[in-house]
Parts: structure tokens; sequence; C-alpha cells
């Protein structure tokens, strides 16, 4: 059953559930931000409308920077701002930023330790008809490798304003990795949300889970879905929405590792070097169970809608079912 | 210390001597570090005194004074002349120069923030000190618009596309407090930059991006005090200076000869190359 403390939308598992982007949850945090402090600055690498930043622009067109196509300067210049004490927003495509500028992204803001906040939008094969070229699936990898950054995943577009508006009063360089189609609101504006914190978002109705998933981003919908049809046969799971990546929430990792003795990471990325990675290099040291990885599999995406991709890629929710019991299977009996 | 139109006679001799102690102090730095870059340090000797001895806005012993004009070094590997012009005008005690390079020195190989958090910037891969000048530039201006950001790039990172996205963006907002000196030594890692990657006529290309272009003997300190000095007093636009520089300069055996881009005197060589300065002021 969902976790009642969190109050999340009671609705979620409705057919008709609301969708929107999580990029929009970025427009409406960043707009509240520039009327409500003087130092943010917002830069653009020439995606302004496509990443939310149109109405940012009109408003405060004194603290809105436009760049141009131009990715690496981008991130100098966010590191310059930020060193000059203001809070910069560079914002583009997560293939582009940080793809395309990952050295500037590694010297200038995390070797200078800049407080830059890089929002990465279009990221996973969900991104859809644009194909493989703008579905960033290594983001993870690139940022959550990097000494200083802080890494964000939200789940839904309020989850994403929360992560913008607590980002933007922290001293670390940090990225926020967004999506560009409509997923299912998942939270409310009263669950609880800290950078740094997972949270277990389903449970057992009674007793021990059997296994536990753990899933980031907006793909979180689809583990819940997963956790609800296995609950239907039986199979009791928990799962967590990790929307930080970077630092890791080991306690509560830990703790469902402890509980289920198996691990299913979710999410729409690579398989190697992304979110799970990051959960197996946490366990295998501190508490090795049997782990089994929802995610792309080395290779790119492609053109196709988004549900289309999702089930060519094994990211949707029979997907996560089978893996879920694949990784139970694995368990040791005692 | 206020840039003036003129500068004189006496001041220049002076700035002389303290380029001299520089260049000793580089080169004794280098030296006992066994491994660094020689060359441009060099080379940019008189600019960086020009710069902290004569038209830096700053307070050595307040270094993170607001108001500070900044100097953003983006071509990270001569930052023995930046420790050196650090030291000798009191950001630092001039012995820890001799701790560049080694394990837990604030001088690291390249300009580390984390060490030496006086620095505005670290730097070393090149091509990306001119977007972060531009940042700050942008920051002020929208902000305060009390400082002048100097900064300094190697005529080889001009190899990198990087820098001129970077000065699209300078010369889109106007930055009259960006002035932008480039070590035109001719010297990179490979060799002549004209052979390559060939960066001639360097004066037209800046001039086409509509940088207020001048070019000067980076070892004229009286060319150099009129461009920034020109520079400063430019209401429209961004400046550039590409300053003549020789590789080595100093040191007459070891002037523009590429060779000398990366590598560190032996201690004999050192200890002739101090004795040539010295009898500059024998």
């Amino acid at each position: 059953m969902l976790n009642q403390n969190l109050k999340l939308n009671t609705k979620l598992f409705n057919p008709d559930v609301e969708k929107k982007t999580t990029r929009h949850g970025f427009e409406i945090a960043i707009t509240k931000l520039g009327g409500e402090n003087p130092n943010v600055i917002a830069i653009s690498a020439d995606l302004k409308d496509s990443v939310g930043l149109k109405n940012f622009a009109e408003r405060y067109p004194e603290r809105f920077i436009e760049v141009g196509v131009a990715e690496q300067n981008m991130a100098g210049v966010a590191s310059g701002i930020a060193a000059m004490g203001k809070i910069p927003f560079m914002a583009s495509y997560a293939i582009f930023s940080p793809g395309r500028n990952w050295e500037q992204i590694r010297t200038t803001i995390c070797y200078n330790n800049q407080p830059v906040k890089i929002i990465g939008s279009h990221t996973g094969v969900t991104v859809g008809p644009d194909g493989g070229s703008h579905q960033a699936l290594e983001d993870i990898a690139l940022t959550r490798i990097l000494p200083n950054m802080v890494v964000l995943s939200p789940c839904d577009e309020i989850e994403a304003q929360k992560a913008i508006m607590a980002c933007s009063i922290t001293k670390d360089p940090t990225y926020i990795r967004l999506t560009r189609n409509d997923t299912p609101i998942i939270t409310t504006t009263e669950t609880s949300f800290s950078v740094g914190k997972a949270q277990v978002y389903y449970s057992p109705e009674i007793g021990l889970a059997n296994v536990g998933i753990i899933a980031t981003g907006p793909i979180l919908h689809r583990a819940l879905l997963a956790a609800r049809e296995l609950e239907k046969s039986g199979i009791k799971s928990k799962v967590i929405n990790l929307s930080t990546i970077k630092p890791l929430d080991k306690e509560t990792v830990i703790s469902l590792a402890k509980e289920t003795e198996a691990i299913v990471t979710v999410e729409d990325h690579q398989i190697e070097g992304g979110m799970g990675s990051a959960i197996s290099e946490l366990l295998s040291k501190s508490y090795p169970v049997p782990i089994e990885f929802i995610g792309v599999e080395g290779k790119f995406g492609q053109s196709g809608t988004p549900e289309e991709l999702e089930k060519l890629y094994g990211l949707d929710t029979e997907s996560i079912i089978k893996k879920a019991l694949l990784v139970i299977s694995r368990k040791k009996i005692n | 210390m206020k840039v003036m139109e003129t500068i004189s006679d006496a001041t220049i001799n002076e700035l002389k001597k303290i380029a001299n102690d520089i260049r000793k102090k580089i080169i004794e730095m280098l030296s006992e570090a066994k491994s660094g870059h020689t060359a441009g340090s060099l080379g940019m000797a008189d600019i960086f005194t020009l710069l902290y001895f004569y038209a830096l806005k700053h307070d050595p012993k307040n270094p993170t004074w607001e108001r500070r004009d900044r100097v953003i070094l983006s071509n990270g590997h001569i930052c023995p002349v930046l420790y050196a012009s650090m030291a000798k005008s009191g950001y630092f005690p001039e012995e820890e120069i001799m701790t560049l390079r080694k394990l837990g020195s604030r001088l690291q190989g390249h300009p580390h923030r984390e060490f030496m958090p006086w620095l505005e910037t670290s730097s070393g891969p090149l091509g990306s000190g001119l977007s972060q000048a531009v940042g700050m530039a942008i920051t002020d201006k929208i902000y305060d618009g009390d400082k002048t950001f100097y900064t300094l790039l190697s005529d080889g990172e001009l190899n990198e596309g990087n820098t001129w996205e970077a000065i699209l963006l300078a010369t889109k907002y106007k930055l009259n407090n960006l002035i932008i000196i480039v070590d035109r030594n001719h010297i990179q890692i490979g060799g002549n930059t004209e052979k390559v990657l060939p960066l001639e006529d360097l004066k037209d290309k800046f001039k086409a991006f509509n940088c207020f272009t001048t070019e000067i003997d980076g070892h004229n300190f009286r060319e150099i005090n009129n461009a920034i000095y020109q520079a400063k007093n430019n209401k429209v636009g961004v400046s550039v200076i590409i300053a003549k520089t020789i590789p080595g300069k100093g040191i007459k055996s070891w002037e523009n000869n590429y060779e000398w881009h990366g590598k560190a005197p032996t201690k004999e060589e050192a200890e002739l190359a101090i004795e040539e300065l010295n009898k500059n002021y024998a």
C-alpha cells in the first residue's frame, strides 16, 4: 500500500491520473525563484522555451542570459556567475549539458566547487520521437562520478519544483535530471522532500517485504504499478523513491536490503554507471544481496512513442515484475 | 593603484626590477619542483608585474575583498608567474613558492582554488577561462559595475572553440569591464602556433568578432600600460590586447625555444640563469 504519511496523490493508480512534465516543474519553480531571490540568474543555450525559461526571461530579462548554442561556454559562464556569489541555473538538454560540456562542468564547476545548478532535460528513451541522438541515457553516470556534485532526479512535476527550490539554497554544484514528456503526478505539495533523503512510497500492509524496488525519476510510477501487481499475486514489495542519487541515502538503502534480501533498481538510463550501479557499489560492500537492474542495456535509443520504447527497452511495468520475480528466485535459501 | 595615461620612467624602472625578481623566483621554484612550464611563465613576467604592482585594484592582505579587480588566468600552466607575483605582492609568504607541485602544497601544478582559495579560478584544461571571466563580468554589470576583469589567455588555447564561444558572448554584452590579454608567443606544446594550427591574422580575427584590438610589445611597460589604460577607458566594448612576448624572456639561450614550454631547469641551469638575471642589477 502507498505510504499514507507522505500524502501521495491518491489518484496515482487511476488510468486517468493527471500527467505533467518534470521540466514544467522547473519552469514553475525558477519563475517563482526569480521573484523571490534577486541573486538567481538563469542561463539558456538557445532552448529557453523548451526547457522552461520563457517566463523567467520575460519577467527578469536583466537576469536572463542567452549564450546561444554554446553549452561549453554556458558551463564556464555559470561558474563565473557563481564565483561572484550569485546563484546560476543553466538549462539545456542533458545530451548537450552535461553531455557536450562535461569537462567544463568538471573543471570550472566541480573542481572549483562553485554552486552552479545544472538542469538537464530530455533524459531517457521516453524522450520518444526525437530519436536516440536526443535521448540522454548517460547523464547520471557523467554527473555522479564528479566529486562535489549532487545529483537529483525528481519523480514528477511537483517533486521537480521542490528539488529546484531546495537546491537553490545549497552551496553544492547540483545536477537536476528532467524529462520531456507528461508523466503521472505521484506526489502532492504536502509530500515531504529533502535533498539526500530516499523515501519508502509503497510497502506491504502487514509483514516484511520479499523484494525491494528502488526507482528514480518518473519511471517510479511504473515501479509502483509493478508493486501493486505483485501484491495481487501475493508478493510483498517495498518501493523507494530515490530522488537524490548522490549523496546516496545509504541508511535507507541498506535497511531495505536487510529487510528484503533482494533488490531491483529501476531507471530510464544506461544500466552501466547509472543509479543501479550506485546501489550495487554500496550494497556489494555493506550488505551484499542479489540485485537486478531495470535500465537500458548498452544500446542507444531510437524514435517511437514513449510507451513503445519503454516496452522495447524493458522499462515497462511488466519488465519490472519479471525482474522482481527473478531476483526473488536468486535469494539464498537459509 | 590607478592606471595613468602616462607612466613615469622611475615607475618603469621599479617595475623592471620587480619583473627581474619575479623571473628569478620562477626559475627557483621550477627548478625545485623539477617539472613545470618555464617559457610562458618567464614570457608573461612583465605583464604580471604591471598588473600586480601597478594596474590592479586589490588588497593582498584582504584577498577576498569583494570590490577587487579579478585576474583570471586561463592557461593555468604558466601559474609559476602567477604564484611568484602573488607572493611578491604579499598574498602569501615568498618562501612558500618553493613548495610548488609538492604534496599538500597550496601551489598545485596547475592552479586549484580548493588548495589556494585566493585564486579567482582553477585552470589547466585550456579554453574555459574566458567563459568564466565573461560570467563574472556580466554579473558585475548586473549588480555592481565597479570592477575590471583581466583575463589572460595563451595563443595556443585560441585553438579551442570554447574561447570563441566566449568572445561571441562577451561582445554581445559589450563587456567593457573585460580586458583580454593574449600571450602571443607563437609557441604551443607541439611547436610553432602557425604550424600546429595557424592563427594569423589574429588581430583581424578579433576585430571581426567586434573586439577593440591592439597589438603591443609584451615586454615594454609603457606599451602595456597604455594598452590597459585605453582598455579601461573603452566605454564601448570588449578590449583585446595581443601582447607579443618572447617565450623564455630574460634568459638568452632559452628565448624562443619551444622546448622550454613544458620543462623545468636543472639546478645547474637554474644557477646560470639566475646569475644572468643578477647581472641586470650588478
